[in-house]
């Protein structure tokens, strides 16, 4: 018993949870190393606006004249100073400030309409305005002698991160969706030690088609219904190019990255040959629910919803069910999986007939967030989708990985992304910091592939005085 | 006659000499004090159990590992390599399982990988064949030199590897199971000329777990187990059993286990099955009995088995279960209708090394314990546990991966797997190759066991003495075709079986 315990706990992680954990999702500490990281290259000095700025601005007045004064309110016309001087008239403890007057519009407007108030004879306490509008009523009340000792209200800034803004991180959310759900079935079709190339294809074709169709069956007046039977034409159809290329890789034996960079230029040419070459733009103001629509409650986009939604599901199909266990058997040993029992052609079939659809749910979602369809889109996303897996620990191998670690592949990819435009790294130099970050995650795998002990090693080191030999520790085997 | 007193009273000067050489790795002593001599013109077996120390004996003297402690001493002088290319330098050449072969290099590039023969930075290809036909001349290998490696059969390749021994003039010649992938013939050729080589004044190190080949071709055998050289003795001091003693370290009263089963009706009957190479192959196994499958490598055992299994397009023939005819078109079908078959090649064709042991057990079976495709992992379990220490299969944790287990674990976590599939024919191909003594007459047991719960079974086998051991009645395969029958297996004698066969 003991000999076959030794021989099992081999690996570094092994025995308890939190180590099985981090072999499996090892990626997810390298996620929050970089949100950190980005966070702390961030921090600057954030000024509220809008509603926040009037909440913060009502809280100061308050404090300042606990019985209320009478304020000028002063800004320009820009929409955040709009939302902020509507949050503020329709703020309940507005009535105590005795407002004399709300001014909006360019300096010499401002001005003007000051130089009224002044010959009026109605001196405000203070004069209320935003962090944008304040440099502006700095300079006119220089310029008006009876303002000059009026004091100036803004708002208080205060340091916090961009990186960590909610509308930034959303901004993250929403970039990296097509990716991610395409990534679930590129992540299925790895690890069956297959490949799709034509997945970035097949956005264009399915954002094609579905404009297409809208356009065809009502164009800008078409109805809910008919954006979404149009929607499952592009899935259905893309389904059909996975399909496709699963019976050339079954039926057929063609080596999955041939049948797929063969479908990947059929795809592409049937998008060119559907749009004319053209984008269709003739769309609905409603299609763009999907792509730029949130949730009323906590304003998260409905597409990364639908996101975290298919994770989800995926998640439970390849860790609980028979299918997924037979999708890791087929990547793990074809011949052996045919030999325990397993329609092995069907799986492998099914796996890029699912691939397909994704592509084509991930098409909809980039012409819902574009209203449009174009031939362009989804070019070299297949490259994108395959590092988010890649990323996340699958190996290209087959028979390994985890849905959840493409997730997580996927937003790394998208936070450094995001990240390198916050610190303004150029996009040269982010096209270099990606590939590396690509060869790392792919270097981390071989590395467990060849079982590197690291602890072991350092073991044997310490013992060893440097032992320049046998690192790699094959010493188990014959 | 008098040439082997002569040689014991006069013992040849030693070429190798290891004393009290240590190796630990992490958790494990991998070799404790271990001592080996070999002499020049001398064979020299080392055997012993799957992780008895073998290899990394081996590997300590080829350079491929660094010792702990004790020395090594080449004619008389310590040494000590740091890379296997200091080993190759000083005369030792290593002869893997798996070959070093380029395969798409000719035989000649491939003896003088390394050494090319140059002329002002040019090969010369000329000088390079001349030299390379001499050499495979000497060897008795009668084919080209200008041929790639690729088209050659695992006995040339092996030609080839001794060439390149040569051709860097080593005198020290370490043969890790240089027989495990040949046909008997190739096996009768190899030992003439290994026989030869040392009749030269070459030292050769055989290490086999085919104990009837270390009996005849070494002069003396070295036993390690755990780590340990046992002992060291003349071949002729050992019999077989003794061996195996030695090696297990306990004694043995039997090598085989046969029980008396009663033998009921007709199970599984084939009638004259065609595809591939196997032509019109009728026989048919009763229930409770062991049916095995003789013949040379190549012969059709395999081949046959896999069509009755349905892993390969069957041309002609039917298979009838319990007086039905099956339609079985793929192993999915064959396992549905109680047929399943342990393949050959346990890592290639039997487990998903990558994939956890349970989810190895599970995967025929988990129609059982799922709904609609989901699985019920409580009940997965339980099975699984039930199964596995019913078999006293050792594992560190249900999660572990497949690959991490021994041969003879992998071996019954397989049949852990069909017995949960409860099928009522169970064909084993080579069931014991690769695994341990110990472990293999546990494996007798179990297929044993499987015949007494009136399951039929076949076993194919390439070693003769197993399939007389446990067999009730022997199938000889030859070319494709069953040759012969013996229906009084413990009188017959391997040779019979061998008449039959080529």
């Amino acid at each position: 018993m003991k000999d076959s315990i030794k021989k099992g706990s081999t690996g570094f992680f092994r025995s308890t949870w939190y180590k099985r954990f981090i072999s499996d999702y090892g990626m997810v500490i390298v996620l929050a190393g970089l949100c950190l990281l980005f966070s702390l290259l961030t921090i600057t000095e954030q000024h509220p606006t809008g509603v926040a700025a009037a909440e913060d601005l009502l809280k100061q007045i308050r404090e300042l004249v606990p019985g209320g004064g009478p304020v000028l309110v002063v800004t320009s016309g820009s929409p955040d100073d709009s939302e902020f001087v509507r949050a503020l008239k329709e703020s309940p403890r507005l009535s105590r400030l005795q407002p004399l007057s709300f001014i909006t519009g360019t300096p010499s407007d401002v001005r003007a309409r000051m130089t009224v108030l002044d010959k009026a004879g109605q001196i405000p306490q203070y004069i209320i305005t935003t962090h944008a509008s304040s440099a502006m009523v700095d300079m006119i009340t220089s310029q008006l002698a009876v303002f000059k000792d009026v004091a100036v209200l803004a708002p208080t800034s205060h340091k916090w991160p961009t990186f960590l803004m909610a509308d930034n991180i959303r901004n993250v959310a929403n970039q990296i969706t097509v990716i991610a759900i395409i990534a679930i079935g590129m992540t299925m079709v790895i690890i069956t030690a297959g490949i799709d190339l034509s997945v970035g294809s097949m956005i264009a074709l399915s954002a094609v088609v579905v404009a297409w169709l809208v356009g065809r069956l009502g164009g800008e007046e078409a109805s809910n219904v008919t954006m979404i039977i149009a929607a499952l034409g592009g899935i259905i159809l893309c389904g059909g190019v996975g399909a496709f290329s699963g019976l050339m890789v079954t039926a057929f034996r063609i080596p999955p990255f041939i049948a797929t960079l063969a479908m990947m230029q059929v795809a592409a040419g049937l998008g060119y040959i559907i749009s004319q070459g053209r984008p269709i733009y003739q769309l609905p103001d409603s299609f763009v629910w999907l792509g730029r629509g949130v949730d009323p409650l906590l304003h998260i986009p409905i597409a990364v919803i639908l996101m975290l939604v298919l994770y989800a599901l995926a998640h439970l199909v390849m860790s609980r069910t028979t299918y997924g266990r037979y999708i890791y058997a087929v990547g793990g040993n074809l011949e052996a999986a045919r030999l325990a029992g397993i329609r092995v052609k069907l799986v492998l079939f099914s796996v890029y007939t699912i691939c397909g659809m994704l592509a084509g749910l991930g098409g909809v979602v980039m012409a819902s967030q574009l209203k449009s369809g174009a031939p362009t889109y989804g070019l070299t996303y297949e490259l994108y989708v395959i590092a988010a897996v890649v990323v996340g620990g699958t190996s290209l191998m087959g028979g390994e990985g985890r849905i959840l670690g493409t997730l997580i592949g996927a937003f790394i990819i998208a936070v450094i992304q995001n990240g390198m435009n916050l610190v303004n790294v150029e996009s040269y130099t982010q096209k270099v910091v990606l590939g590396l970050v690509i060869l790392a995650a792919v270097l981390v795998d071989r590395l467990k592939q060849r079982n590197f002990n690291f602890k072991a090693l350092w073991h044997y080191k310490k013992k060893h005085h440097l032992n320049e030999h046998n690192l790699t520790g094959d010493e188990g085997g014959k | 006659m008098n040439l082997p007193s002569k040689a014991k009273s006069d013992p040849k000067p030693c070429l190798v000499e290891i004393e009290g050489i240590s190796k630990s790795f992490p958790g494990v002593h991998a070799v404790r004090a271990a001592n080996y001599g070999l002499r020049e013109g001398e064979i020299h077996a080392l055997v012993g159990e799957n992780g008895a120390g073998k290899s990394t004996l081996i590997k300590i003297l080829t350079g491929v590992h660094r010792r702990d402690r004790g020395e090594i001493r080449l004619r008389g002088r310590p040494v000590s390599f740091r890379t296997p290319l200091e080993a190759q330098q000083a005369g030792i050449a290593t002869i893997y399982q798996e070959f070093t072969l380029v395969p798409f290099l000719s035989v000649a590039a491939n003896i003088f990988l390394g050494h090319e023969f140059t002329e002002r930075g040019l090969l010369n290809h000329r000088r390079e064949r001349r030299e390379a036909a001499a050499l495979l001349d000497r060897l008795g290998g009668n084919f080209d030199p200008a041929v790639t490696v690729s088209e050659l059969t695992v006995a040339q390749q092996q030609i080839v590897e001794i060439a390149r021994a040569i051709a860097r003039h080593s005198n020290i010649l370490v043969m890790d199971e240089p027989t495990a992938a040949l046909a008997p013939r190739e096996v009768f050729n190899l030992f003439d000329l290994l026989r030869e080589l040392a009749g030269q004044g070459m030292g050769i190190i055989f290490i086999s777990h085919r104990l009837d080949e270390v009996l005849a071709m070494a002069q003396r055998i070295t036993v390690m187990r755990d780590g340990v050289t046992i002992a060291t003795r003349p071949t002729a001091d050992y019999t077989r059993l003794e061996l195996i003693e030695q090696m297990v370290g306990r004694s043995i009263e039997q090598e085989y286990f046969k029980d008396k089963v009663p033998i009921g009706k007709t199970c599984l009957e084939v009638m004259n099955l065609g595809g591939g190479m196997v032509r019109d192959v009728s026989f048919s196994v009763r229930c409770g009995e062991i049916l095995g499958l003789a013949g040379l490598m190549g012969a059709g055992r395999t081949e046959a088995a896999r069509l009755i299994f349905g892993a390969d397009p069957r041309k002609s023939g039917a298979i009838l279960l319990n007086g039905h005819q099956l339609d079985i078109s793929s192993p999915h079908d064959a396992i549905e209708r109680g047929i399943c078959l342990l393949p050959e090649d346990r890592k290639a064709q039997g487990l998903i090394l990558s994939a956890s042991i349970k989810d190895n057990f599970a995967l025929p079976n988990l129609k059982s314990w799922s709904r609609l495709g989901w699985i019920y992992q409580r009940r997965e379990k339980e099975r699984f546990s039930d199964r596995v220490n019913g078999l006293n299969i050792r594992l560190a944790s249900q999660d572990q991966r497949a690959e991490e287990l021994s041969g003879g674990n992998q071996q019954k976590l397989l049949i852990a797997r069909w017995l949960e599939a409860n099928t009522e024919v169970i064909i084993f191909d080579e069931p014991t190759r690769g695994i341990d003594v110990g472990a293999k007459y546990e494996m007798y047991l179990l297929i044993g066991r499987l015949a007494a719960q009136g399951k039929a079974i076949i076993v194919i086998s390439s070693e003769l003495p197993e399939l007389l051991g446990i067999c009730d009645r022997i199938l000889v395969m030859r070319r494709g075709r069953i040759a012969g029958e013996i229906i009084d297996v413990g009188s017959a004698t391997p040779e019979a079986i061998m008449t039959l066969a080529v």
